[in-house]
């Protein structure tokens, strides 16, 4: 979806990578498993040895389901030594999950989240918002990281990932830095009053026309999308510890005006670039930690 | 779990709410339902599948018409009524503000 009238650079462009953690090493006595999100836009592939965090891999996602949870699983399985047939049990999620061909199980992404926040942040999470490609869910959970509530704000892509893209394209500025950007406002701008994404670009090149600034529009439609995900943390319940997950947890200018409207801090991002966990790959990892325990629960009878 | 189907839009919030502890997969709210908008659904709790009442996909986006016959503004609809655990309800407000402080 390049757009001619950018000469070809992709602003929207996130970066696809993997990881090893270097302090783990596998033996075929371990149990050794996986999870494959396939979302709307990024597909995220996670191994863990001994319910443990070893490798990941991040890819956008393309026109064929299988096809892009095979290219993550390969991508997460790079330079391990793991072959997909060391595995000993694969569970798929995210909205492509029913076409993870090498699952064992498909589980919902809600119930993979919910795991995979628990994982990366511990026991004291309760509240988990994430933003993904092409949704939004609010979802509460236990000391366990089982589900206690969840509300999935489908309805369109106003305020996903996928709006983002859209907006990155539209001001020209690259995806990476675009909540960096929009915090450099001196005065926070109203809120665009459109939450469709379609609608809303429209509004934002009529306020460009009128002379205001990339960072201003820019805030104005952060600003809307977090009062969005405000409200829909409000539906389920705010409790105390907060976390995003997904792609958007990386878009510092979301995180933080959702701590403004909320009045509260979310539990801080891990370093994710040196060696830290990554938010994006929560689903995955949950996925992950819940075929470890399927797999214990199968062997057990 | 509590699971909320619908959504929050500029006219206000719409959901229909299954509690999947109290609900017993009996289907009595599914055929109540005059709009046939509910189905049985798997929900993945504590490593088990659980057969649980759920709103169909396609009726998620526009709940806030399907709905509508039923009047759950005005209280009790079909479904809550045929529910004998009490694990439906209906959240149905207009005019709500979207929160822009």
């Amino acid at each position: 979806m390049s757009q001619p009238s950018n000469n070809g650079v992709e602003f929207w462009r996130w970066q696809e990578y993997h990881r090893i953690m270097p302090n783990i090493k596998w033996t075929d006595k371990d149990i050794i498993t996986a999870g494959v999100d396939v979302g709307s836009v990024g597909s995220k592939a996670a191994v863990m040895v001994n319910g443990q965090a070893y490798s990941w891999g991040i890819t956008r996602t393309g026109s064929n389901s299988p096809e892009s949870a095979n290219k993550a699983l390969d991508y997460a399985l790079v330079d391990t030594g793991l072959k997909v047939g060391d595995l000993k049990y694969i569970v798929g999620t995210g909205y492509g999950r029913v076409n993870v061909p090498m699952a064992n199980k498909a589980i919902t992404e809600i119930a993979c989240h919910a795991k995979g926040a628990n994982y990366i942040w511990g026991s004291t999470v309760r509240t988990v918002l994430d933003v993904g490609g092409q949704d939004i869910k609010a979802i509460k959970i236990d000391e366990t990281g089982r589900v206690v509530s969840f509300l999935m704000n489908d309805k369109c892509a106003a305020g996903t990932g996928r709006g983002m893209e859209v907006f990155a394209d539209l001001l020209q500025i690259p995806i990476e830095e675009i909540g960096g950007i929009s915090l450099k406002v001196e005065k926070e701008p109203e809120p665009v009053s459109c939450t469709c994404v379609a609608f809303a670009k429209t509004e934002a090149m009529g306020l460009l026309r009128k002379g205001w600034s990339k960072e201003k529009v820019l805030a104005a439609y952060t600003r809307a999308m977090a009062v969005r995900m405000a409200n829909l943390i409000n539906r389920v319940g705010l409790e105390k510890e907060l976390v995003v997950t997904g792609g958007q947890s990386k878009n510092i200018g979301i995180v933080s005006r959702i701590e403004t409207i909320l009045g509260v801090k979310c539990l801080p991002m891990p370093n994710w670039r040196e060696g830290g966990l990554d938010p994006m790959v929560a689903g995955a990892l949950g996925a992950a930690s819940l075929a470890k325990a399927l797999y214990e629960k199968a062997r057990k009878g | 779990m509590i699971i909320y189907y619908g959504y929050c839009d500029g006219s206000g919030e719409f959901y229909i709410v299954v509690d999947s502890d109290k609900c017993s997969g009996c289907g009595k709210c599914i055929t109540a339902c005059p709009e046939k908008a509910l189905e049985l659904q798997t929900e993945f709790i504590d490593l088990e599948d659980k057969t649980v009442a759920a709103v169909k996909e396609e009726h998620r986006k526009k709940i806030k018409y399907t709905c509508e016959a039923c009047r759950p503004d005005k209280g009790d609809t079909p479904c809550i009524l045929a529910c004998e655990e009490k694990a439906i309800k209906c959240i149905h407000h207009t005019n709500i503000c979207l929160g822009r402080s």
